[in-house]
């Protein structure tokens, strides 16, 4: 019994407690590092004015979102109001519970056996994530239909149309995946590229364009980020939020970025494993950590994030809708027979 | 099922973290609002319907249908592709007719202007 309370109720606990914290201080130094990545791309310095270089500036933006007064439109529907940023954010914190970004480990020693560091491996944990970030959908449109604003209204509808259209071709893509890895369990397919000596990124280059394409119009980023485009609706579908139930959206968005780059880290670019295993004079890079290898690809993707949020312009709505349906989707559907295809072959 | 109990307790706490970070900052924000503060974000004269009675594109709920069928298809995909080397060739050609037939009706949904925007 006492046991069992330790391994069921303890150590998740403690993971969760850990790995929550962890993203949530990475979340507040990604808008850190996207204002300053922003600004070098365009020539300025950004915020270097709160700290050393700027370095507190996310804790400052916290605790003045924290302490900001919180307006509710008198004509607001407030109970959906009040639910709208928890609908968004509990979601997109619960992607963490099945995302291996390690494997099992004694923590140099520190404990007797290795336990797994990430919080649990399910077998459909794919699947899992994918269910839950669609709830994210439902609080963007109930928070955009509560707001009792036009702009509010209009962009809650367009994100809920781009996020349902990029769900297709993104679970065509996944499949591509599942295909070569022939499981859900996100640390199998992790195990699965260790076992075929290939990061799926070089059979699936496709696959992981068309899932990355839609991962930005999933998390509604440049250049997809219709539902708040400020020349035509102010701020979207959170217009009329404000302190910390902005925070919410705000936090929510870049969270989700972070469960796209990491679900295409695992997917594409073999998570944790280290690059070039058995090449005998590269051996050095065992040294470090398989932790920092998942944090430096999943860093990459965020960067490709950000550096196309400084490079293109906004799609218009109706090319949104055409690059989903009319392009996306045949594609991802065709790399979905020429995956298997492959695999057949290579399998005899 | 011993690998969902981390889930459920991970779902209480990130149930919890929204709930206690807006009742903390309900103790310590500022506040002092008024009729006009309480209007919606919008200019020009202040409407006598609200956001509620705007109607909107029909194309919306179109996307919706479409997607709910293409998102079944999906679903039906996901299982056929983990069970892949046990179904091998066989599977593979029966996959490939079924899209084919989806592929006659996405063509349809196309020819009739479903996909338009405009």
């Amino acid at each position: 019994m006492h046991a069992a309370l330790i391994q069921f109720i303890v150590i998740p606990v403690v993971k969760i407690a850990v790995i929550l914290g962890v993203v949530l201080l990475v979340v507040a130094y990604l808008t850190f590092a996207e204002r300053k990545i922003l600004a070098y791309m365009q020539v300025r310095l950004g915020p270097n004015r709160v700290g050393p270089k700027g370095w507190l500036q996310p804790i400052a933006d916290g605790l003045k979102l924290f302490v900001k007064e919180d307006l509710i439109p008198a004509k607001a529907e407030k109970a959906v109001f009040l639910l709208a940023p928890a609908m968004i954010m509990i979601p997109a914190l619960l992607a963490f519970s099945v995302i291996p970004f390690a494997p099992a480990t004694k923590l140099f020693g520190l404990l007797p056996k290795a336990i797994p560091p990430y919080v649990t491996d399910i077998n459909i944990a794919l699947l899992f994530v994918l269910g839950i970030s669609s709830i994210g959908v439902y609080g963007i449109i109930l928070g955009g239909w509560s707001s009792n604003n036009k702009f509010s209204l209009m962009g809650g509808l367009r994100s809920a149309a781009q996020m349902v259209s990029y769900e297709v071709p993104m679970g065509f893509a996944i499949i591509a995946v599942l295909l070569m890895a022939r499981s859900l369990s996100l640390v199998q397919i992790v195990k699965a590229q260790q076992a075929a000596h290939l990061w799926f990124f070089v059979p699936g280059i496709l696959a992981l364009g068309i899932y990355f394409i839609c991962g930005v119009a999933e998390t509604n980023r440049n250049p997809f980020d219709l539902p708040e485009a400020e020349s035509e609706l102010v701020a979207g579908f959170h217009t009329e939020y404000s302190g910390m139930k902005f925070a919410f959206f705000f936090l929510a968005e870049y969270t989700n970025m972070l469960v796209v780059s990491s679900l295409a880290t695992i997917m594409f670019f073999g998570g944790w494993l280290r690059p070039f295993p058995n090449v005998a004079w590269l051996s050095f890079l065992g040294v470090v950590p398989p932790v920092i290898w998942f944090a430096v690809k999943v860093a990459g993707f965020i960067f490709v994030y950000m550096w196309f949020r400084g490079t293109f312009p906004r799609y218009r709505f109706d090319q949104l809708m055409q690059v989903g349906w009319k392009w996306l989707i045949p594609l991802s559907l065709a790399n979905l027979v020429i995956v298997g295809a492959g695999v057949l072959l290579v399998k005899g | 099922m011993n690998q969902y109990i981390p889930i459920l307790i991970f779902t209480l706490i990130a149930i919890s973290f929204p709930i206690i970070t807006l009742l903390l900052a309900k103790l310590v924000r500022s506040g002092s609002p008024n009729a006009v503060k309480a209007e919606p974000y919008e200019c020009g004269v202040k409407m006598p319907t609200t956001a509620y009675d705007t109607r909107f594109s029909i194309r919306y709920y179109l996307i919706a249908v479409l997607f709910v069928v293409f998102d079944v298809e999906t679903i039906f995909l996901f299982p056929w592709a983990v069970m892949f080397d046990k179904l091998a060739l066989f599977g593979f050609i029966e996959m490939v007719v079924f899209l084919a037939i989806l592929l006659v009706g996405y063509i349809y949904a196309w020819r009739r202007g479903a996909l338009e925007w405009a």
